[in-house]
Parts: structure tokens; sequence; C-alpha cells
């Protein structure tokens, strides 16, 4: 509000005569435009400071005893248990990504056909239904099967496949990136097609898509909380199911803010590292 | 070297070679022959295919009719396997194309190993000596953004050079280079044909051509006007083609008249 009430102001006093006639010179117009930004801020955040109910708030969201019975599960067990399960549905999809990318540039049509259609169905369709469906569908359609490492396989299968779809597009347009020279370098000194993409062209495609990789791990991190669906023990607990159900038992929302608060503890510095390449790229492009 | 092999006899013929990119007729009914330790540059405006020419010999292009035989092989035969014959072909493009994120010694060395399955020792041993012959040895732990372009095109050449080709093809070499770094990418080239390397070098560098070439073709419009040693075809055009094409190269200035 604060931001748009300002150039209001400034084009009326503008259009109020000629420049030497203005009231206000141009430095004063916007020292006035800040001045009553500021104002505005404060006097929504001194509101709020007012009304709201301090010791309720307390009690939601910053409750000591429920905080204090997170731990050490919160970090040993809900923590470790998201780590594992993002890093396991990472790496599935990450490897399944690099060959559907492969099979969408391939000169054969079956492949790219293949290709496409995993990427179509696995992209649009939502994660949570992706994850019932191999928590729940695949036992029944294949009573004897089970994947293995239990709860473990299904989710790393559950968000392998999800990250796969995006992981693929993401190669794709990688391995697209790498100038054309390269493939012919390479085929010129007798590598074959796959010997020079995976000796050439792929790691140079990869270098090229580092950033838009770790937003994809980060995209992950939080897809992983949707585990909850298959239903979690103790043991197998993470981090949004932990918050949730410690939420429920103090009725507080302490816990939700600690779990939420651990995920940044990851995400936040992923991300940081994400603009210190892109810089770094930016830097060796120029 | 084993480029010359029996010093005689045809390493590189092209017959009714014709190349088309949909309605585009680049090359028409090419008929080309070069002889074991042959330097044969390739001249011509541009546009007039002669780099299409250059990339049918390895088949990076692949030809609409016509035949390509390479030391005796075949490569327009369906049945060749099409990654051994380019072994004995090297090949230099004007954008250098050097492997971004290798070591310059990785670049030379990584076909070695991964196509003749050289060891790493004798990879590197046989790398050393081509950096070296170019003159680039003291930059084998370099990587190729950090070289100017006339030590990455060198580098190149070394690269080609260490799966030990019987023929080498140079596409422009020195066309994206700053004049300045022309003279060691030449002087590489110049060494290598003294030494009998058989070479197809398509160049605008009259020079060049005219000191080192045994024959030079002049090609226009896809067709092979005219060759003969330079001393003819540089020196003493016989078609109208050809002279105006060398009046504009060898005087810019004049251009427009």
């Amino acid at each position: 509000m604060a931001g748009m009430n300002s150039p209001a102001t400034v084009g009326k006093t503008r259009s109020s005569g000629l420049p030497g006639s203005a009231r206000f010179s141009p430095r004063r117009r916007r020292q006035i435009s800040q001045a009553v930004q500021y104002t505005l801020f404060v006097a929504v955040a001194l509101t709020l400071v007012l009304v709201a109910d301090w010791e309720r708030v307390q009690r939601g969201f910053f409750d000591g005893t429920s905080a204090a019975s997170m731990f050490p599960e919160l970090i040993t067990v809900a923590m470790k248990n998201t780590v594992i399960f993002t890093i396991t549905g990472y790496v599935l999809g990450f490897a399944l990504g690099l060959v559907v990318a492969l099979m969408r540039l391939s000169s054969a049509a079956p492949n790219r056909i293949v290709a496409l259609v995993f990427i179509e169905v696995f992209r649009g369709l939502p994660a949570l239904l992706v994850f019932i469906l191999i928590g729940f569908g695949l036992p029944i359609a294949f009573p004897g099967f089970s994947l293995p490492f239990g709860i473990y396989g299904t989710v790393a299968l559950a968000l392998g496949l999800v990250a796969a779809a995006y992981l693929a597009e993401t190669f794709r347009a990688g391995i697209q990136a790498v100038p054309r020279g390269q493939m012919e370098a390479a085929r010129s000194l007798g590598m074959s097609y796959s010997r020079a993409m995976v000796t050439i062209v792929v790691p140079q495609a990869i270098r090229i898509v580092i950033p838009p990789l770790t937003n994809e791990l980060i995209l992950l991190f939080k897809d992983s909380s949707l585990v909850f669906a298959l239903g979690l023990t103790a043991a197998t607990t993470e981090l949004t199911k932990l918050g949730r159900d410690v939420s429920i038992e103090f009725a507080t929302s302490t816990p939700l803010l600690l779990a939420g608060a651990t995920y940044l503890v990851i995400t936040v510095p992923l991300g940081y590292a994400v603009r210190r390449l892109e810089a770094r790229q930016a830097k060796e492009r120029r | 070297m084993s480029a010359a092999g029996d010093g005689s006899g045809r390493m590189v013929e092209i017959r009714g070679l014709s190349k088309s990119f949909g309605d585009l007729e680049v090359l028409s009914g090419i008929d080309v022959t070069v002889e074991a330790g042959e330097v044969v540059c390739v001249i011509g405006p541009s546009g007039s295919g002669k780099s299409t020419l250059l990339r049918c010999v390895n088949m990076l292009e692949v030809p609409t009719a016509g035949s390509v035989h390479v030391s005796g092989v075949e490569l327009t035969h369906r049945d060749v396997d099409i990654d051994a014959a380019r072994r004995m072909i090297g090949m230099v493009f004007q954008q250098f194309n050097l492997f971004g994120h290798l070591s310059v010694m990785d670049n030379v060395t990584i076909a070695q190993r991964r196509v003749l399955r050289r060891t790493k020792g004798e990879a590197e041993r046989i790398g050393r000596e081509n950096l070296a012959k170019v003159g680039v040895a003291e930059k084998e732990s370099s990587y190729p953004p950090q070289l100017s372009g006339g030590q990455q095109q060198r580098v190149a050449i070394a690269r080609a050079l260490s799966m030990n080709p019987e023929v080498m093809l140079f596409d422009e070499p020195t066309s994206a280079l700053d004049p300045e770094l022309v003279g060691d990418v030449l002087g590489a080239m110049r060494q290598l044909a003294e030494e009998g390397m058989t070479m197809l070098v398509v160049t605008h560098e009259m020079q060049f051509a005219r000191e080192v070439a045994d024959r030079v073709l002049f090609m226009d419009e896809g067709m092979l006007v005219e060759q003969g040693p330079p001393s003819q075809v540089i020196a003493d055009p016989r078609h109208e083609r050809t002279r105006t094409f060398l009046a504009r190269v060898l005087n810019p200035t004049h251009a427009g008249e």
C-alpha cells in the first residue's frame, strides 16, 4: 500500500507546474515518500504488537516444553530420515533422468516416444498421487513383490520417478547447450556416439545445469514430506510428520515451526550455494 | 611417419560426390584425388561448398550421392565401421573444438585411451611428443579457456596427430584467429607438410597455399572449377571465376572494381 501511494503523490506534485516552480525538489520529494512508507510500516507493526495476545502467541509458537521434547529425535531420526529419503530419491532420479534425457535425444523414434510419455506422465501427476500409487498400488497389483529396504525403497522410487521427469528435461537442455562441435570433434577422433556422449558431452552438460540441478534437490527436500501418506513408524518418521505429531500432543505449533526451521537449515545453504555457482558461471562466460 | 604409407597410391579418392541440404545443392558431382604425402589446399568464396566437401571426407556430413575412399576403405559403404575409419583421419576445426572440461593433456590423450586403448603412460608420452612438436608443451596442465586461440588450435592439431592419422583435414584452421596468432598455427602445419603428412586444407591463406600446397583446388557454387599446382591456379588462373575471386582476396581494398 505504502509503495503504491508514493508514485501517485510524486506524479501529482510534478504535474502541478514547471520544474522550477515545484514546491519540493526531487530529492525532498523522495525523502517525503520514504518517510511515508516507513511510517506506515511502523504503524502496521505497532498495531500487530498491540493487538496480539502475546501469551497465546508464545504458547502457540515458542513453547519450550514441546520444543525440548523433540530432541534428540528431531535430528537423530526425523532430519536423518528426511535427508535419506531425499538423497536416495535424488540419486535414483539423477540416474533415471539422465537415461530418459538421452532417450529423448535418441535418433530412434521408440526411445523418444517412451521418454516423452515418461516425462509428461511423471511431470504432470501430483507427487502425492505417485507416492500412493507406489506405496499402495504396487503391492496390490503385484502381491508377491515388495521393494527392497521397506519404506525407504518405496520413497526412493516415488521421489526418484518424480525427480527423474524434471531432471530429464534439465539434462536435455544442458546436453543441447553443449556446442555441436564437441560431438563432432569427439566423433572425428573415432569415438562412437555413446562414447562421445558419456566422455565429452554429458560431463559438460552437467556443469552447465548444476544450478537447476541443485534447485531440484531443494524441491525434493520438500516433496519428501509427502511420505506421510504412506504411514510412518517412530523409526521412519521425518521432519514434517514429527512436527505434526508433537504439535498435536502438546496442542501448540512450536514443533511445526521447529521442523520448518530444520528444513531451512538444509535448504538455505543449498540455495546460497546455487547463487554462488550461478555467479561464478556468469563470470566465466564473460 | 605412417602418413606416407608406401609412399605412393591414393590416400583420398572422392568420386561423383554430391550433397544437398533439403532443396539446396551444396556440392554437385565432385571428383578429387589426394595422393599419399600430398598437400592439397581448397580455396574458394564462402558458401562454395569447400567445408562441406571436407566434412564429407570423414562423414561428418553424409553425402547425398557419390563415393569416398580413404586409404582404400570406402566410407560411403553402408556396412563400413565409421568409428574405425575415422581413426585414420585427423580433423582440425575452425572453432578448435577442444574439450573444455579437460586439461590440455587429457584433450590429447582421451581418444588414445578410450578408442585406441593405449595405456595412460603411452598416451601421455605420445601426447607430450605432439604437444612439443606444435610448440605448446608447457601448456599440458592448462585448460582450453586459459589458452590463446593460436595455442588452442595447436593443441587441436596435437590431439588429432596423437591418433596417428594417415591423413589430416583442416577446416579453415586460422579463420577464427587474431591475425598475430595465425603464423604459429601455419608454422605447425607447414612442419607437418614437410614431414610428409597427407593434408587436405580448406583455407583463405593464399600465401600458405602458394608456398606449401602441392596442388590447389578452386571451388565455386558447389563445383570444382579448376585445380593444379599453386603456380598455375593462384599465379596464373585459367578461369574467369578464379581470377575474380583471387583479385578480391589478394587485393581486398579494390574489391568493388
